[in-house]
């Protein structure tokens, strides 16, 4: 759509500008001051300067937290895209049956997060859960309480569970766009099932699906409450991610400056992320408006 | 194509293929569903298990739950339910939680749709620049601002309110609305526009009588999900509240590690929290895509 240049269209959106600024750029702000700053308490604060972020830097605490975070990140991409549009090719096109599943799927995507953690917290326990029980049952040494690897695999599980179904529903939608023409040409071609998922699909999907793999990229980096639930971080650090930390540091040790650091780099890297986001959903808005 | 063959029988072997091929087809055909409906079977009850064991806990007694294993309740039992249905320091939980989840949908939804509209017909200074800041607040992890929420809040006497929640959900649920609406608006044609001006409509009442029923649907997806990704959202509401606006999901982890892990009750405010989702999702299940994706569908 052509959109005329009209400077009063501020006014529009001036309301939304105040209302983020004051949730947004002033704790922001905040955060921004504690990084630079040190206290010996009695509010009293002295500059600092970039002492904070090097410490951070030099720190193999939040290196170590990232790289948890990136491992989570991979694998629940890994698992839940190839996943998510394997179900998607297989849900039914119309009619009864595909208001069932999409209802169904989209559940435990309204299911609050701290709920999420608590189901599986319960289903994983050997004494009282379906799963733990189950598994201790048949033999297989399984306690993610314990266990570094059991525990990764439960927030992983989890996290499939609760997001493969996002990934689904956004191919569904990608799919449902495909005019019928095109299978019947597939057909006339004879064209093998994997030319069609190759050629005709996937090309058909690529824009929502890079819109549902940024939206997992970035909101898995930013996962807090459902590991935190099952794991508390635990065994030992081994579960805990990147904002697990960063609360622990802020709320739990009250350490302001380092923790104000950590979460200004954090920042910047939701930034570039949120950057690469935009800039493709915007080319994606060009390209349908052709 | 099989009438084909039968009128030219002698025609080399490539008709003939051709129909084997359609058979093998058509046989493959009919059991494709099939295999579509298993893995979709598998799928769902991959999905439903853990919420079934939920449910399956809710309707037990603390005893059943902790000394048998049973798949469906032996002793059969709505106390749970009824333990938080009947005590105010449980059920004030969803009180709470509902209040300031409808105060902070009004408050998106307000200021979200004329921004909309200005985003989805004009051009100016920044905007460009303005959306993408609105974005990246919706992709910012909630744990960087947790601190300086609970600051911030406590120093302008807001903390422990509702209001204060609800402000600071609006930090994700405010361009998310932006988002969503924008991309319903961009569906109206833009002469709508300009013949009610042409009629003589000022703004506001164009706004209002013409353009917001308009996209009336996509007004009501809108709110679901602002409704939802404020529900579903723990550690900002749990920073900023301690008793008066305490939201049930904070209610549930702080009872549990008080009274010794009443199990029982835990599963009940489990399952009660899922209902509201659960109602809604009927009406919104064929926008949820288009939701999720911020309206680019």
């Amino acid at each position: 759509m052509n959109k005329t240049v009209n400077q009063k269209a501020w006014f529009l959106v001036l309301p939304v500008l105040v209302l983020v600024s004051f949730s947004a750029i002033i704790p922001l702000m905040t955060v921004v001051n504690y990084s630079v700053q040190d206290t010996f308490g009695n509010n009293e604060f002295f500059w600092a300067g970039l002492e904070w972020f090097k410490e951070m830097l030099e720190d193999e605490r939040m290196w170590n937290a990232l790289q948890r975070q990136m491992f989570f990140s991979a694998v629940i991409l890994a698992i839940e895209v190839p996943l998510g549009i394997f179900v998607a090719l297989n849900m039914p096109k119309k009619g009864f049956w595909a208001s069932f599943c999409l209802v169904l799927m989209s559940l435990p995507l309204l299911i609050p997060w701290n709920v999420v953690g608590t189901i599986w917290q319960i289903f994983g326990r050997l004494d009282i859960g379906l799963l733990g029980y189950t598994l201790d049952a048949i033999g297989i040494d399984y306690n993610y309480t314990q266990d570094a690897v059991d525990a990764w695999v439960t927030i992983i599980v989890m996290d499939v569970w609760h997001w493969t179904s996002l990934v689904a529903l956004l191919a569904y939608a990608g799919l449902q766009s495909i005019p019928d023409a095109y299978y019947q040409a597939a057909k006339i071609d004879q064209a093998s099932r994997w030319k069609v998922f190759r050629y005709i699909e996937l090309p058909k999907m690529s824009g929502v699906l890079t819109i549902a793999i940024l939206l997992r990229f970035m909101d898995s980096f930013k996962i807090y409450t459902e590991p935190f639930v099952v794991t508390g971080g635990g065994p030992g650090n081994a579960t805990t991610l990147l904002s697990i930390d960063l609360v622990k540091m802020a709320l739990g040790q009250f350490d302001l400056g380092p923790a104000a650091a950590f979460s200004i780099m954090y920042f910047l890297v939701i930034l570039v992320v949120s950057w690469v986001f935009y800039t493709v959903m915007t080319n994606l808005d060009k390209r349908d408006a052709k | 194509m099989s009438d084909q063959t039968v009128r030219a029988p002698g025609a080399a072997s490539i008709p003939g293929d051709v129909t084997a091929e359609r058979k093998k087809n058509s046989a493959w055909a009919k059991y494709r569903p099939n295999g579509s409906a298993v893995v979709m079977t598998l799928y769902i009850v991959f999905l439903m298990l853990p919420i079934y064991w939920l449910v399956n806990m809710s309707l037990k007694t603390n005893a059943e739950i902790l000394g048998t294993f049973s798949l469906w309740p032996r002793d059969l039992t709505f106390a749970n339910y009824e333990k938080i249905l009947t005590d105010p320091s449980w059920y004030m939980g969803y009180v709470n939680s509902l209040i300031y989840v409808v105060m902070n949908t009004v408050i998106s939804l307000a200021v979200a749709l004329p921004a909309a509209y200005a985003f989805s017909r004009y051009t100016f200074l920044g905007d460009k620049h303005l959306f993408f800041w609105l974005l990246t607040n919706r992709m910012a992890p909630p744990a960087v601002f947790a601190l300086p929420f609970f600051q911030l809040y406590s120093s302008v006497g807001l903390f422990d309110t509702h209001i204060a929640v609800a402000l600071a959900h609006t930090l994700f649920n405010v361009p998310l609305a932006v988002w969503i609406l924008e991309g319903f608006m961009r569906g109206v044609p833009k002469e709508i526009d300009e013949t009610a001006y042409i009629d003589g409509y000022s703004f506001p009442k164009f706004f209002v009588k013409i353009f917001m029923p308009l996209i009336a649907s996509g007004i009501g997806v809108t709110a679901f999900f602002c409704f939802m990704f404020s529900w579903v959202e723990l550690l900002l509401s749990r920073t900023l509240t301690s008793v008066e606006a305490k939201p049930i999901a904070a209610t549930m982890t702080r009872t549990v590690s008080a009274s010794g892990l009443d199990w029982g009750v835990l599963a009940a405010a489990g399952v009660l929290t899922i209902v509201p989702g659960a109602l809604v999702i009927y009406f919104v299940r064929n926008y949820i895509a288009k939701g999720f994706a911020l309206g680019r569908v």
